[in-house]
């Protein structure tokens, strides 16, 4: 087993790619929030958004950069690994990823010199327009990978043809392919985790700062905002999930039936809150809602709502792993909306940051692991709700992978990549725990020099 | 219009665009640890700072447009290509964080780390895009069904080895030319020594190079003969219709790059630094369009047999995706370069360091 070429590439793919999602939602979630300080800045013209915007910034970068690195290896994998599914579908997945480069890699990597380096060097305007198209970048890079990734899950507009004794997917009509059925439900979804997940990175080391009594008015405006920003995303989640809940019932009906542990078709179908699924007795306990699966479905309590005996077993996603890892991710969406609508309410009543409600700033500094695990969660459900095939009802994982790599090649890369990821991760860590507990203060212009900005100006001094 | 060679031509436009810019950074990773104290390494990594990620993004976006536009390529060479790949992918992994990570600590031990890392990074990361461009020129065992039939070590042969240290000659050369536009002073001063030195060694490893492919691989300049020397198999329709047009292009490729490489010591001894750059650019797109003359109108050369070679057409996409994709990246690619230009017109000048540097 040791040397299954498939299992090990799919772990290594999971692994490659749950390590790099952890990345691009802060980034985005982040950038967008840039955006708005920067836009506040602009228009007040007030230092303390200087501020903010400036240390969000170098926040930004050090993630920004472990994302591009670890991002590179997703695209490639596709070819080391999978090469026969590359071979399949590189008419239709490749095209997306080649809009990915040109229409929002360059944009993004172009605009972050600005963005990065360029507060000195251009007009505060062109500062600000840089940081817009770096936000639009991330979303565009986002929305093509999604794209891509949609299609294997509700696959239209092509044809299958074999060319060179080779069987393989065509395109038919290109714009139907992009805005397949599933892509624009599932792109907001994603972003709506991203901006959760960025929002709660600012909340959580705002919180820190205020449980410090430290940059508490840097603190309190930046919390203040993100919190708007995660409140709106959080309330509008579930009316997202409905809709993409009705296309993966139209579409991939063993998936929803995986994420809700339903074997038997049923109408009156019950939405279960927290459960249990066994694979022996193919029944699932728990606590449910009678009758509101087939209302999110079929907006009827007694629609009819497809079981897992509809379909051949050897066609079933693993089924309790997927049933838990939906179930964790829809638990923590709900405590999401409570509680940023709890926080929004306190900071209304002009209470959010008063130490009697201290205890709730200092459950936000560990809450940014939340999301980055629901976000986590959800591509769990996602692709392991979308096993046994690797394009839904075209092409099996099992048949994708490549022929002429070897077990020991892709265990020895497997091994190098935890390596080197647990190291990038921990530096990554230690160098956002330093950003943060240099505090914004060394960033603005000349007012206090921090440890940075003095050992900077010994070295242009120092002669070598 | 025939919009296979159309995306032959745009992949190679892309591989030349990546093969000029992030050859200058990887160029000054590969010279790295030669600039000594920390002042000046931070001039060094400063000199790619705004820039070393863009550029990266073009050999991102001519891996997506391989698997777009040629997917059998693109599933052959990465799948053949295991190990190998996967260490390039490390190597540029570690020199992308170094970069970052390297000015968030004053501590001499943490800099001498990533500085280490940014440097091997980007020679290991040169080492390995010889040795690939160094087996295409070889062929690959590749069989009827496409896939590859070698292992690990037939990928390390003599002339692909020798093809990675000529990329790192080139490279290191090219990089200087670029740290010789953005330095001043006593570290220009050095740079210039730097560039005397690697110039000859680059000169060397090219005649070497040169007389090796043409000894092992007599066929690559088949291209060039006006139809007088005939590749073994079938030849392709396209080639034998455009023979002359084929050749004569070829060889003003070969002046422009004799032209070029004698050119840069003539500029930089007028100290006309952005001249010598350009030449030296030029000379990079001269080499890259070369070896795809060498090939053309194949991707990838079987050793096994001459009909397995993957080409333009066995090779590629439905006619459909490559003509909407052409359409695509013609409404696309004018933003790029716009915004390329603006980019480097902002950080145009000797690098000064300040509050936001690395």
């Amino acid at each position: 087993m040791i040397w299954d070429v498939e299992l090990l590439s799919r772990i290594q793919f999971a692994f490659t790619i749950m390590f790099h999602y952890i990345f691009p939602p802060f980034s985005i979630g982040l950038g967008l929030l840039l955006v708005i300080y920067e836009s506040l800045y602009l228009i007040t013209k007030k230092k303390i958004y200087e501020k903010i915007t400036r240390f969000w910034i170098k926040i930004f970068a050090a993630n920004f950069s472990v994302g591009v690195a670890s991002g590179i290896v997703m695209e490639f994998e596709f070819g080391t690994n999978w090469s026969t599914y590359s071979r399949f579908v590189g008419d239709i997945f490749g095209s997306p990823l080649a809009a990915e480069g040109i229409f929002a890699f360059f944009l993004e990597s172009g605009f972050l010199a600005i963005l990065l380096f360029g507060w000195n060097r251009v007009k505060p305007g062109m500062h600000l327009f840089a940081t817009i198209m770096v936000a639009l970048g991330s979303m565009l890079s986002g929305f093509w990978i999604v794209v891509a990734n949609s299609w294997q899950q509700t696959p239209v507009a092509y044809e299958i043809v074999v060319d060179y004794g080779i069987r393989r997917a065509v395109i038919t009509d290109f714009w139907e392919m992009v805005f397949n059925p599933s892509a624009m439900v599932r792109f907001t979804h994603v972003i709506l985790g991203a901006w959760i997940q960025g929002a709660f990175l600012v909340m959580s080391v705002s919180a820190y700062y205020l449980i410090k009594k430290k940059h508490v008015d840097f603190a309190q405006k930046s919390f203040a905002i993100a919190l708007g920003l995660a409140a709106i995303a959080s309330l509008a989640q579930p009316l997202v999930g409905h809709e993409h809940a009705k296309v993966v019932s139209e579409w991939q009906p063993a998936k929803l039936a995986a994420f809700e542990g339903l074997y038997e078709t049923q109408t009156n179908a019950p939405l279960y809150l927290i459960g249990w699924t066994d694979p022996e007795t193919r029944k699932t306990t728990g606590i449910a809602i009678p009758g509101m699966l087939s209302f999110l479905v079929h907006g009827d309590f007694e629609g009819e709502v497809k079981g897992l005996e509809e379909f051949p077993e050897e066609d079933w996603p693993a089924v309790n792993g997927v049933f838990q890892s939906y179930h964790l991710m829809v638990a923590l969406g709900m405590v999401f909306i409570g509680a940023t609508l709890l926080s929004l309410f306190l900071l209304w009543r002009k209470k959010l940051f008063s130490p009697n409600w201290s205890w709730l700033m200092k459950l936000y500094i560990p809450a940014v692991a939340l999301p980055v695990i629901a976000n986590q969660l959800g591509w769990l459900s996602a692709e392991r709700g979308r096993q046994p095939w690797i394009v839904q009802g075209l092409l099996r994982t099992s048949e994708g992978v490549s022929k002429s790599i070897s077990g020991p090649e892709v265990l020895i890369s497997l091994v190098l990549f935890i390596l080197v990821y647990i190291l990038l991760f921990f530096v990554w860590l230690y160098v956002l725990d330093r950003e943060i507990k240099h505090g914004p203060d060394h960033l603005s212009s000349g007012v206090e020099a921090g440890f940075h900005k003095k050992s900077e100006r010994m070295d242009i001094i120092k002669p070598h | 219009m025939d919009f296979n060679v159309v995306w032959y031509i745009l992949v190679g436009v892309l591989l030349i665009g990546y093969a000029i810019l992030d050859g200058f950074d990887l160029g000054v990773g590969i010279l790295h640890l030669r600039s000594k104290g920390d002042h000046n390494r931070r001039i060094l990594m400063n000199a790619i700072g705004p820039v070393w990620d863009g550029n990266e993004v073009w050999l991102i976006t001519a891996g997506g447009a391989l698997f777009a536009a040629f997917p059998n390529v693109y599933a052959t060479a990465f799948s053949s290509f295991y190990l190998p790949f996967m260490m390039l992918l490390i190597a540029l992994i570690f020199r992308a964080v170094s970069i970052e990570f390297r000015s968030k600590e004053a501590n001499p031990r943490w800099r001498g780390f990533w500085d280490k890392g940014f440097s091997i990074g980007s020679i290991v990361a040169t080492l390995l895009f010889g040795i690939a461009i160094g087996n295409v020129v070889m062929g690959f065992p590749i069989g009827g069904d496409m896939e590859y039939q070698g292992n690990f070590f037939d990928l390390l042969n003599p002339y692909s080895l020798m093809a990675g240290f000529f990329a790192l000659t080139m490279f290191a050369l090219h990089g200087g030319i670029y740290l010789n536009m953005k330095t001043e002073g006593a570290l220009q001063k050095r740079i210039q020594g730097w560039i005397k030195v690697n110039y000859w060694i680059f000169v060397v490893f090219y005649l070497i190079f040169s007389g090796l492919t043409l000894y092992l691989k007599p066929e690559m300049i088949a291209n060039f003969s006006f139809g007088k020397i005939d590749l073994p198999g079938n030849k392709h329709e396209l080639v034998e219709n455009h023979q002359t047009l084929i050749s004569v292009f070829a060889w003003s490729i070969v002046l422009l790059n004799v032209l070029a490489i004698a050119n840069i010591p003539r500029m930089l001894s007028k100290g006309r630094e952005g001249w010598a750059f350009i030449s030296s650019a030029s000379m990079i797109a001269a080499i890259v369009m070369l070896f795809a003359l060498g090939i053309f109108p194949n991707l990838m050369v079987s050793n096994l047999d001459p009909s397995f070679n993957l080409d333009i057409y066995n090779a590629a996409s439905s006619g459909y995706t490559l003509k909407t994709m052409a359409v695509l990246a013609a409404f696309g690619l004018p933003f790029v370069a716009s915004y390329t230009i603006i980019i480097y017109w902002t950080y145009r000048g000797k690098v000064k360091l300040d509050e936001s540097s690395y």
